[in-house]
């Protein structure tokens, strides 16, 4: 008798200390209902900017907010001392983004190259995600007319219908990890006019680019527009190749860019690009882009 | 078997005092507000994770920091790949215990105060608050309110901005946990 009932009071007394241990650590009970509610979550800053150099990223301004974005190239490297090496000329491109949702873009551009104007709607089709069995990659599609304006008196009949080309590019962007992203973009142009009737007016290539973070807020970056031979044959065109180098801070994102295009609009860096990095052919010059939010006011008041 | 009895009611009485009682949300808020001559940051967090032991008086969070929305789209993109690194330390959990005198059986809001260990972009500090806790039929509301600085949890601002983001952060928490089985 006396043997049973230390027993009992044994076992009754280990009890609490039993459940006292397994739930001593209250944090490890909601880490393992989180895991369990674990949800898929949307990879952000895939890119920083809206533009790898001249190819542009899957990324738009979030809805409601406008990026307001400066292009400009200075003169090739190889013009000389006279020219202090290309820094006398230059071409500029402005250009607004807007988000009509998170998906959604609207862009307007104007370059002062051959006086271009160009207009763009982006979609995010897809977004990637994390976690096993999750959307791979971010897929947006560009659609962008470029529209050029420059006088040209000695072909009047250069008219408005043959100044428009087109673009069209799937973007598919992978963050692998947080410092590199690629991105490949198979394209589709089409020019109303040819300079002459051997070149093709449907033509097709494909871009590629990515960046590397080196700190935490600035990256290397490296663009190649690849334009398989024989579509445009009465200029010599180069594939376009660029490097760059981000540095964000704050709402600025600032680019310092090397490239064998003059333009930024595609259309023209793919399919008129004549400069060689080889010959330093290399325009220097630099992306700089500003974002807004043009969301309410009022909603930033509501904190206590 | 008296005796039996008699050790039954002993440890029942030893050890009421140390059974869980165990409290939990998965909706609790975090809200952080810094507030600069420059700008206002507002972030919020819907979906904090707590449980409150009331037996042992032991408390205990953990929340996504990716969950935190921002008015501005941007600052939420530089919060989780500049300042916490969410891809590298998702979460940010405090455990503790507090003290006061809470009578569950009874409705009413008893001010109690909380110590425990905050981590945060993978550095815990041991902070100590004020907090209310309030006894509502079968719930326990938490509500808290104090400043944490981001220095402190090595999350490094770059001089351009530091203006812009207040030396010290105001952290709100609001937790409505059901009592569990």
């Amino acid at each position: 008798m006396r043997i049973q009932t230390l027993l009992y009071g044994f076992i009754l007394f280990s009890i609490p200390q039993l459940v006292r241990a397994q739930d001593n650590d209250l944090l490890n009970k909601l880490n393992d209902s989180m895991s369990v509610n674990d949800q898929k979550s949307y990879v952000t800053g895939t890119f920083k900017a809206t533009h790898i150099i001249n190819m542009q990223t899957v990324e738009g301004p979030a809805k409601g907010a406008m990026i307001f974005l400066i292009q400009h190239r200075f003169g090739t490297l190889n013009s000389g001392s006279y020219n202090f090496f290309g820094l006398d000329n230059a071409t500029l491109r402005l250009g607004f983004d807007y988000g009509i949702c998170d998906r959604l873009t609207v862009g307007v551009g104007r370059s002062s190259y051959l006086k271009t104007y160009d207009g763009y709607l982006k979609y995010k089709l897809l977004r990637q995600t994390d976690g096993s069995g999750s959307v791979p990659v971010t897929m947006s599609v560009l659609g962008a007319i470029n529209y050029y304006t420059l006088n040209i008196p000695a072909e009047p009949y250069v008219n408005g219908m043959y100044r428009a080309s087109y673009a069209t590019q799937l973007l598919i962007a992978r963050k692998f990890n947080r410092n590199l992203s690629l991105q490949i973009a198979p394209t589709w142009l089409h020019y109303n006019l040819t300079p002459d009737s051997k070149d093709k007016n449907e033509v097709f290539g494909l871009g590629m680019g990515g960046r590397m973070k080196v700190t935490r807020r600035s990256s290397i970056d490296a663009e190649y527009d690849y334009l398989p031979s024989g579509q445009i044959v009465t200029n010599k065109v180069s594939n376009s190749f660029s490097l760059g180098w981000d540095i964000e801070t704050g709402g600025h994102v600032f680019q310092l860019v090397l490239s064998n295009s003059q333009s930024m609009v595609e259309s023209q860096y793919f399919g008129q690009t004549t400069g060689k990095w080889g010959n330093g052919d290399i325009y220097f010059g630099f992306n700089l882009s500003r974002t807004f939010d043009l969301k309410k006011k009022n909603e930033k008041k509501g904190n206590p | 078997m008296k005796k039996i009895i008699a050790m039954l009611c002993l440890a029942v009485a030893g050890h009421s005092a140390a059974y869980s009682q165990l409290y939990m949300t998965r909706t609790g808020f975090i809200g952080f507000y810094s507030k600069t001559s420059f700008e206002d940051i507002k972030a919020e967090n819907n979906q904090v994770y707590a449980v409150i032991d009331a037996g042992k008086k032991n408390i205990a969070f953990a929340v996504l920091l990716k969950g935190f929305v921002f008015t501005k789209e941007l600052m939420q993109e530089h919060f989780n790949e500049n300042y916490v690194e969410s891809d590298k330390y998702p979460k940010a959990t405090f455990s503790g215990a507090y003290t006061g005198d809470v009578q569950l059986s009874r409705d009413g809001v008893y001010p109690v105060r909380v110590r425990g260990n905050l981590t945060l972009h993978n550095v815990t500090r041991t902070i100590e608050e004020q907090a209310t806790l309030e006894v509502k039929g079968s719930k326990l509301l938490g509500k808290a309110e104090f400043n944490i600085k981001p220095e402190d949890f090595q999350i490094s601002i770059p001089s351009v901005v530091r203006d812009k983001i207040a030396k010290e952060v105001t952290v709100h928490v609001q937790i409505d946990c059901s009592i569990t089985k």
